[in-house]
């Protein structure tokens, strides 16, 4: 996939070209919405955006780890993992973008 | 949360009204969609980064009747999360 990697500025662009906003206030308005998601995850909310995806918090339990190299046991702390789980929608449009 | 009440926290915080702040939110999802569509990665640093991954053509199996279907071969979207996110949701 010889794809290019876009950044907040590409979406703020697009937000840019979309509403009658400066360019430094759609860089604020992009700022937020990803901070608005990231603090409702952080209090353990899922987000679940439609015809997008749901972005939910699962609970790791603590396992014994292993280093590959090494061989050694090192302990896993249980931890709060990010999981994404694209809607349909946004799947279809992918595939079919990229047959 | 879902995008109705991202939406009003935006509009809350900008004082914008709801639909310009509606078309906002619209529009941020729809260029990664619309990115990932062509292939494209999106890196949002301390967030996380949605890409697109290719699965390999595969016998797969109808669960109802164990008839066998041939699935080609595909691209889907991945999503890993970023750093600052991570160690945010396990608060360090």
């Amino acid at each position: 996939m010889a794809g290019k990697t876009l950044t907040r500025m590409d979406l703020s662009e697009a937000v840019f070209r979309e509403v009658g906003l400066s360019r430094n206030e759609c860089a604020a308005m992009v700022e937020s919405v990803l901070q608005h998601m990231s603090d409702a995850l952080v209090e353990g909310e899922s987000v679940k955006i439609s015809s997008f995806g749901t972005f939910s918090v699962r609970e790791k339990a603590a396992r014994v780890g292993r280093n590959p190299k090494t061989g050694e046991e090192v302990p896993i702390h249980p931890r709060r993992v990010l999981t994404f789980r694209p809607s349909h929608l946004m799947k279809d449009r992918v595939a079919a973008g990229n047959k | 949360m879902i995008r109705s009440e991202l939406i009003q926290k935006i509009a809350d915080e900008h004082e914008l009204n709801l639909n310009q702040a509606e078309r906002i939110v619209n529009t941020i999802f729809e260029e990664i969609i619309d990115a990932m569509s062509s292939g494209d990665r999106v890196e949002l640093r301390g967030f996380g980064a949605f890409s697109v991954k290719q699965r390999d053509a595969r016998t797969g199996r109808n669960p109802r009747t164990g008839e066998s279907v041939e699935v080609e071969e595909k691209c889907v979207p991945f999503f890993k999360t970023g750093k600052l996110l991570r160690d945010r949701l396990n608060d360090n």
